[in-house]
């Protein structure tokens, strides 16, 4: 099973990148990925308050038909990633996002910061690291 | 974490970063300084624009440190100097820094650095002598302790190319920024 869809939500529950990771990923409609995006910084805020120990907020969810992965890093960006049931490695995925973020996204200067991601050097290098991703069951 | 771990830490992330001439580094930080002090009429006029572009470069810088050296998250700010010292300044700049000067509630620290790499072949003359010519890592660090909720000021207290024996940045936590709601949404 592999890779579905990718997103990157600012500080403030914004979408600022979203990308289908495969061809046969289902399709999402534009207000769709906005909605989603805000839907899980609210729950994931609200997670990190009702949660019995301290947490930092959700990290995996399961079901029978996809898993979702969420990293979020100490400065509050969330990098969320959903691939089909059982794919493993999912966290390494998101760290290697992470630093391409950090390399071809925050190295930009004329990109504003928490804004939509517009950058042709990153969508590459998104795509690189799928294409390196091993694509088989954990 | 240990502080052998710190700086081992701070070895492996320094190895892993791609390097850059020195020279070149140094020299183009001394061109844009130069260039700022002929634009300014006031040397404390330059002394904020670099601290600005500090900032500017650190809310950014952060995020790389955190993706890069692969640390778990500080205890508290106690940490997060020691591995800013160790860790970071290794890693961006090759050269590590000590940390003193804790005041008895934890929230003021001192980064003594014995080499600063931005100032390697500058003398500053008279007429400059209030110009806190590395100002800019002032900055990066307000920018970059801001993006992990802290809030702090940061100053040049000594500085080699004024004549002191050490460069010492003071950093001063003013607050943790905790996130609140916006009034629109607390309930009466």
């Amino acid at each position: 099973m592999a890779l579905q869809h990718l997103f990157i939500i600012n500080r403030s529950g914004g979408l600022m990148y979203h990308q289908d990771l495969q061809d046969e990923a289902p399709r999402i409609s534009e207000n769709d990925w906005l909605l989603l995006a805000g839907t899980f910084h609210g729950l994931h805020t609200i997670a990190t308050q009702v949660a019995p120990l301290a947490s930092s907020g959700i990290q995996t969810v399961e079901s029978s038909s996809i898993v979702v992965c969420c990293f979020q890093t100490l400065t509050g960006i969330k990098f969320v990633v959903t691939a089909g049931a059982g794919t493993g490695g999912l966290d390494g995925f998101l760290h290697q996002i992470y630093q391409k973020y950090t390399d071809y996204v925050l190295k930009n200067p004329f990109y504003d910061m928490d804004q939509p991601i517009h950058c042709e050097l990153f969508t590459r290098s998104v795509v690189n690291t799928i294409v390196a991703f091993p694509s088989s069951k954990r | 974490m240990s502080a052998r771990s710190h700086a081992r830490a701070g070895d492996v992330a320094w190895g892993r970063m791609t390097k850059v001439n020195g020279e070149l580094f140094a020299l183009t930080y001394g061109a844009m300084v130069k260039r700022l002090l002929e634009d300014h009429s006031e040397i404390d006029e330059v002394n904020e624009h670099l601290e600005k572009m500090g900032y500017n470069i650190g809310i950014r810088l952060v995020d790389e440190f955190l993706a890069k050296s692969g640390l778990p998250p500080c205890s508290g700010f106690v940490e997060t100097a020691e591995v800013v010292a160790k860790v970071a300044f290794r890693m961006f700049l090759g050269v590590t820094a000590d940390v003193t000067g804790w005041n008895p509630e934890g929230t003021v620290f001192s980064l003594l650095l014995a080499d600063n790499p931005l100032a390697e072949f500058v003398e500053l003359p008279r007429q400059y002598r209030t110009l806190s010519y590395s100002n800019i890592l002032c900055g990066v660090l307000r920018g970059a302790l801001e993006m992990i909720q802290y809030r702090v000021e940061v100053q040049f207290v000594r500085d080699v190319l004024r004549g002191d024996d050490v460069n010492e940045l003071r950093v001063e936590l003013k607050e943790i920024m905790n996130e609140e709601m916006s009034e629109e949404y607390k309930e009466d």
